[in-house]
């Protein structure tokens, strides 16, 4: 298992150098001048070469990978000029509130979409199926942004139950009861979507496993039907959940971007509209190739898990 | 087609979509010639009013605009986008997927390489990144997230050249030297055409969501233009005060995506075919029982079926795979059921314990007696405690039949921890005899392995462990020796006989195999299109068939050392047992039917020897 661990980390690096690649060649593409875009008005010759310089563009291309590369393996993302302040401070800063909001957000939505997913699979055409199967039609086609505003309308605007945005009270804040009522509403609001997919899945995989001869070799040994559905079925299905889930997660980090914006989460997602706005290149570049880096891992992470599981893949 | 679209409109959600957006998009294309106001035309004096204001049917904006007006032309603008973006991703990567499929080898591996590349960003990082080097723009984002769903169209479509590429029709094109662009685009291109256009379809609410989202955040439309995406993020500023300007562009995007989804899944329903047959059907815990009358115990016997009828129901179709088997074991005695695929013979055997599949299987009629207990109809937790207690299975396919995920000594101890409280540690023990008993070479090492790792010859013998668990009274044996080959099946069918002499089980033995029967039954009942046409002690059967259709069976099995016989093939397929002929249904392939054959019922007549035919061979 070591060792299998070892070659997925070791076969992601290819794909994380292609990464700065892409990441790097999208950003060289910009249209005229950056050091003009940054500086506006102030853009005097100086201040250009000055900026040119501090940019590394000054070199050619290829060399001006390499030592964004280089910078980069060594933490050094740059300096943001709309923040003045490293990159990789405010990147890591923005981050860890994006993991909070998008990491709870994706736990709810595997939990709660496997479980519907399954509930709905058992009673297939009964009432409970077609209740999940409605909601779940409803959450996958509803925008995360618009839900979160009219969550924000009735729960804290009408019922005054929750906070309106944020991430902490301004005064008196912090703690985790705090944390936990700025949550909960951008928590629900990103995890719908995904909850639906997941369950759409789960339900489609556990309607083709229960269909399996060693399904029924368990209902002939008299194991019960809850231990079938539970154990046998579920066990079976999550072989094709999991690789969705590592996909979803992808999708749940692209939906924080709306989320963070409609609750003032301070966020990575928000980092990254407002760095554009600003025309902040190098905070763009780096928030890009740190989260794109997170993704690649975790969906390590999720092929261990794979391979935990199914014990036919060769590990 | 028309059956496609008779299929998409049986689903009435589906066609509920379908009317939905017709109507959206029928409104959205006429928007220039609806007498609408201008939806530019600021008016301070009356900015935020209500839906259903004079003059303003949906209220007016933060600018005092009138918001049906910018509904309808926001409208126009995201389908318009979504449509565009939908077609332009798809031209592209479908473009990309066809030549890596096409030409494969080198250019396949660095282009798929690529796009998993793509593939493995969050998509939004891509779109972000683009639209940073583009600037914020509606053109801007319809470019970005047109660009970052490429990679889903060039898998796809690769994924389907590939399987095209190598058919006899692209091989006769290039043989007759046309080019490869000519191949790409009249072969190729026509075949995957259809997949390209019903992704696109489906992918339209996808990008209508994502542009709008863009727009939401500011980097799509810049005012005054505006789509539904910004309508709504401009509107989030007067959210709280005026939330009828956020809640009209939003419902309109739920509308659409909706109704696209909804349309989505009805084409995606429609051309499965598996939907349409039931085949996703889950089977329930129990067969499914629903019959009128329950008979008689018919005699004696440790398990009886009597009258026994089990029927598919297929959407109208009624297929009636058992009808009226009767059939008796005694402890300690091995019965055969013998007949070709499609005869019944294993769904007599799995009504016994309910485990037909349900849908579509029904049991229709008579009873299976275990020591005078009704098992049809039973309620499930009793049907459950008998399951593997009492009557335990072995099925066919080892690989199949065991759980790919389990461990060898995990399943068979579950088998015995259903009907016995008993602690791991002393369930495992137990599983580490039960390996013994079946002869399992160096058990005690095969406890923990999983079935992919055993040969086809020890799955089944795990099979047969997993059914004496318990010790049963009963087992059903479903062709356990089929999947194997002959070797193997020697061994198994030796182990089966001893366990049965060492342990007075009853075994109830299904297979089409005449020879199998000769070594291993005492008694042998003949199935022929879900009924017993014969039935007798083995020699009996085996030495004079009393009906055509046996002595045809048994013609058929190859003799050791009796020369070069010919095998003669019975003529004629067996008949579909929805349309079943009257009179007897061995009567359109035998040699000896006569008109009267095919009137009316021909019963199961005789004692210890039973057969069901009007002309029968000469018993001795």
């Amino acid at each position: 298992m070591g060792r299998y661990i070892l070659r997925r980390l070791i076969s992601a690096i290819p794909v994380l150098l292609g990464i700065t690649v892409i990441v790097f060649l999208i950003m060289a593409m910009i249209p005229g001048d950056p050091a003009t875009a940054i500086l506006g008005s102030y853009a005097t010759p100086e201040n250009v070469a000055r900026i040119n310089h501090d940019l590394g563009l000054d070199h050619p291309l290829v060399q001006r990978y390499f030592i964004w590369l280089f910078n980069m393996l060594h933490g050094d993302f740059g300096r943001s000029y709309s923040l003045n302040r490293p990159v990789i401070d405010e990147v890591l800063d923005r981050f860890s509130a994006t993991l909070i909001l998008a990491g709870v957000s994706f736990v709810a939505c595997s939990i709660l979409g496997i479980l519907a997913g399954v509930v709905s699979a058992a009673r297939q055409y009964g009432a409970a199926d077609k209740a999940i199967t409605f909601v779940v039609l409803i959450g996958i086609s509803i925008p995360s942004f618009f839900l979160g505003m009219m969550m924000i309308l009735l729960f804290a605007v009408r019922l005054s139950w929750l906070p309106v945005s944020g991430m902490y009270e301004i005064y008196g804040g912090g703690g985790p009861i705090d944390l936990l009522r700025h949550l909960t509403m951008p928590a629900v609001a990103l995890s719908v979507v995904a909850t639906g997919v997941i369950a759409r899945l789960t339900r489609g995989a556990m309607l083709e496993v229960l269909r399996q001869d060693f399904i029924r070799t368990a209902r002939a040994k008299g194991v019960h039907e809850r231990r079938v559905i539970w154990g046998h079925a579920l066990r079976a299905a999550m072989v094709s959940v999991i690789p969705v889930l590592g996909l979803q997660a992808g999708y749940v980090l692209s939906g924080a971007v709306y989320i963070e914006t409609v609750f003032q989460w301070p966020g990575i997602g928000r980092m990254l509209v407002d760095a554009i706005l600003k025309r902040d290149i190098l905070l763009v570049q780096g928030g890009v190739v740190f989260v794109a880096a997170c993704y690649v891992l975790f969906n390590i992470l999720v092929d261990v898990a794979q391979s935990l599981l199914d014990p036919r893949i060769k590990t | 087609m028309n059956l496609f679209a008779a299929l998409l409109f049986r689903n009435r959600l589906a066609a509920a979509g379908a009317v939905v957006l017709s109507i959206i998009g029928i409104l959205a294309l006429l928007t220039p010639v609806l007498p609408l106001q201008d939806p530019y035309t600021t008016h301070m004096g009356s900015r935020y009013l209500l839906p259903l204001s004079p003059g303003h049917f949906l209220g007016t904006d933060g600018l005092g605009r009138d918001l049906l007006s910018r509904l309808m032309w926001g409208t126009r603008l995201s389908l318009a986008v979504g449509v565009v973006a939908a077609v332009g991703a798809g031209t592209i990567g479908s473009a990309v997927g066809i030549v890596a499929g096409y030409f494969g080898g080198r250019t396949d591996n660095i282009i798929m390489r690529f796009v998993d590349m793509l593939m493995g960003f969050p998509y939004i990082l891509l779109a972000l990144a683009i639209v940073a080097v583009l600037g914020p723009g509606l053109m801007n984002a319809l470019i970005a997230v047109a660009a970052v769903n490429v990679p889903f169209f060039a898998r796809n479509i690769r994924g389907i050249t590939v399987g095209l590429a190598h058919r006899e029709f692209v091989d006769a094109a290039r043989l007759s030297g046309k080019g490869h662009l000519k191949i790409l685009v009249t072969e190729l291109l026509p075949n995957a055409l259809p997949v390209i256009v019903i992704a696109m379809s489906t992918t339209i609410g996808w990008m209508i969501l994502e542009t709008a989202g863009l727009s939401f955040l500011g980097l799509g439309s810049q005012p005054p233009q505006a789509d539904l995406g910004s309508m709504l993020g401009e509107a989030r500023s007067a959210m709280i005060t005026s939330p009828h300007t956020s809640m009209v562009p939003g419902a309109m995007i739920f509308l659409i995506v909706m109704s696209i989804n909804l349309l989505g899944d009805g084409i995606r329903d429609a051309l499965d075919p598996r939907l349409r047959s039931g085949a996703l059907a889950r089977p329930m815990a129990a067969t499914l029982v629903r019959r009128k009358t329950v008979p008689g115990p018919t005699g004696e016997g440790l398990l009886r079926l009597d009258d026994l009828s089990a029927q598919f129901h297929v959407g109208k179709r009624v297929y009636r795979a058992v009808s009226e088997v009767s059939l008796a074991l005694a402890p300690g005695e091995c019965v055969g059921l013998i007949g070709e695929s499609g005869s019944g013979k294993s769904v007599t055997a799995l009504s016994v314990m309910g485990l037909v599949a349900s849908p579509p299987g029904v049991i229709t009629g008579g009873a299976a007696r275990l020591e005078g207990e009704d098992l049809i109809g039973a309620p499930y937790e009793r049907l459950r405690s008998l399951r593997g207690s009492r009557v335990a299975y072995i099925f066919q396919d080892p690989l199949a039949t065991l759980h790919p995920l389990y461990k060898i000594g995990d399943q068979l101890a579950e088998a015995i921890r259903c009907h016995h409280p008993i602690s791991r540690s002393e369930a495992r023990k137990r599983a580490l005899k039960l390996l013994a008993d079946v002869h399992m070479p160096n058990a005690a090492a095969r406890l923990d392995v999983f079935p992919h790792e055993l040969s086809g010859g020890m799955r089944q013998r795990v099979g047969i462990a997993m059914a004496l668990a318990n010790e049963p009274d009963v087992i059903i044996a479903d062709e356990p020796t089929t999947a194997l080959d002959v070797t193997v099946q020697a061994q198994i069918l030796a182990l089966l006989d001893e366990l049965r002499r060492a342990r007075g089980l009853a075994i109830l033995f299904i297979t089409h195999d005449f020879g199998v029967v000769g070594q291993l039954c005492d008694r042998v009942a003949v199935m022929y299109a879900g009924r017993i046409v014969e039935e007798g002690p083995t020699a009996e059967v085996l030495a004079a068939p009393a009906h055509p259709y046996t002595a045809r069976l048994i013609a058929c099995v190859p003799e050791l050392g009796a020369g070069r016989r010919r095998l003669p093939a019975i003529p004629g397929l067996p008949p579909a047992v929805d349309r079943l002929p009257e009179g007897c249904a061995f009567a359109p392939r035998c040699e000896k039917a006569t008109e009267a054959c095919t009137k009316g019922e021909i019963v199961l007549s005789g004692a210890q020897r039973r057969w069901r035919c009007i002309h029968p061979e000469p018993v001795a």
